[in-house]
């Protein structure tokens, strides 16, 4: 069979809603994509965990500890996920940590923003969490069976990082004038790189779009936005705090929320590196990883000598 | 047919280098054994395939497992299995595999009408 025939049989499927598994034949392309994103998003949920690590020491209670170390374990968890989803597709782990390290590989760029008061880290759970989960959330039904069964896992999961963000931010927002100070401040600084996680605009795209024919994808960046700050627009309300932006406003004709121009230049600038913090979290990536060298070389010396021992046994 | 994909999708930045893609010529890695985890959520179910992750050795995939997949309380017991060991039926055989069962709709119950006053059968 030629592979224009395969290629029809695939899009057949995609469009029957049969999902591609790993033995699948799929075109290069989806397999690159699928590759790059998964390990992406799994490389993003393990630098993720960087912000917050930060915060572990200084949490102001032992309950806002205990949660905070449940959710990077969490993070950590979803990484190992996303690797695994990438791996069925013949990518090992190993290439994908070393494209992280040598910057080939991508992350989310909201990582490359410092998390500087104790605010930021309901901020993080309540924004960043959740923008992630509204593109997690349509990832669930995405045509790669692998990522789509992660997603489903991730997605149980993620839903109590989003509402313990909130609910630390109601507790700063119900208190000291100095605790309210804190929290639209935290508002302030992660509202902007929140829409940013969405990416560039729909109609910036020139290509034919392969990524929604293919069903990778199942909504725009600009419609994941859009219900994001429709969402956001409301539950601020309870928080009697406000965002950052002058032109957000209800617009009863689109039946949503307007709101103004993101910052490109800036958006940019994170991506190609140029953010307040790029350097310092693959720094401390790399540290990690080359510190725990002998743990890994350690286990496996372990285990082959005592698979030489079973067998001369 | 080669078709690149340049839309800019969250969660989709392009590479410094132009896409990752499996190489052919891989090194050979240093990466542990890949083992993949089934688990029983309860008593009387069965183990149901979860996931997978890398492990030097069965002990350390059962530890590793539990730490991953039964944070909250998902399951009571854990199988692993090195993947290299599971042997799965190949894609392109599915028709040779499964169609036979398709013509065979008197294999189930529904296929005979009964009279309406037969019950319990």
């Amino acid at each position: 069979m030629d592979s224009h025939n395969l290629e029809e049989q695939f899009q057949h499927k995609i469009d029957q809603e049969i999902k591609i598994e790993p033995k699948d034949w799929m075109p290069d392309a989806y397999r690159k994509t699928n590759i790059r994103q998964i390990s992406q998003h799994a490389h993003s949920e393990v630098v993720g965990m960087l912000p917050e690590g930060n915060w572990v020491s200084r949490a102001p209670s032992l309950k806002r500890k205990v949660i905070l170390i449940a959710k990077i374990q969490d993070e950590g968890g979803h990484g190992l996920y996303l690797y695994a989803a990438a791996e069925t597709l013949g990518q090992s782990r190993e290439q994908m940590i070393n494209d992280l390290h040598s910057g080939k590989a991508k992350y989310s760029s909201i990582f490359n923003y410092p998390a500087l008061t104790w605010a930021d880290m309901g901020a993080i759970g309540w924004l960043v969490d959740g923008a992630a989960i509204m593109n997690q959330v349509m990832l669930t039904r995405t045509s790669y069976g692998p990522y789509a069964r992660a997603m489903v896992r991730i997605c149980k999961e993620e839903s109590f990082h989003q509402r313990q963000g909130f609910e630390s931010l109601l507790v700063l927002s119900k208190g000291s004038e100095g605790q309210r100070v804190l929290c639209q401040d935290a508002i302030n600084r992660w509202w902007w790189p929140a829409l940013m996680m969405f990416g560039p605009r729909d109609h910036e795209s020139t290509n034919s779009d392969m990524s929604m024919k293919w069903r990778i994808k199942r909504k725009t960046n600009d419609e994941l936005r859009q219900q994001f700050v429709d969402m956001i627009a409301e539950q601020i309300k309870v928080l009697g705090m406000t965002l950052p932006d002058p032109a957000l406003r209800w617009n009863a004709i689109r039946n949503h929320y307007d709101f103004g121009e993101i910052n490109w230049n800036e958006f940019w600038q994170v991506v190609k590196g140029n953010g307040p913090c790029n350097k310092e979290r693959l720094e401390a990536r790399k540290k990690a990883w080359g510190q725990g060298a002998w743990v890994r070389e350690a286990a496996q010396a372990y285990a082959n000598k005592k698979n030489t021992r079973t067998k001369a046994a | 047919m080669q078709r690149l994909i340049k839309k800019l999708y969250y969660g989709d930045i392009p590479d410094a280098g132009g896409g990752t893609a499996p190489s052919n010529d891989q090194q050979p890695t240093t990466d542990w054994p890949l083992w993949e985890v089934f688990i029983r959520s309860k008593q009387g179910l069965d183990h149901k395939h979860v996931g997978s992750l890398h492990a030097s050795d069965a002990q350390m995939a059962i530890e590793n497992a539990r730490d991953v997949y039964t944070r909250r309380q998902e399951g009571v017991s854990i199988w692993v299995v090195e993947s290299k060991r599971l042997t799965a039926s190949n894609p392109a055989e599915a028709g040779e595999l499964f169609e036979p069962a398709a013509d065979k709709v008197y294999r189930h119950p529904t296929f005979y009408n009964l009279p309406d006053q037969v019950n319990y059968i």
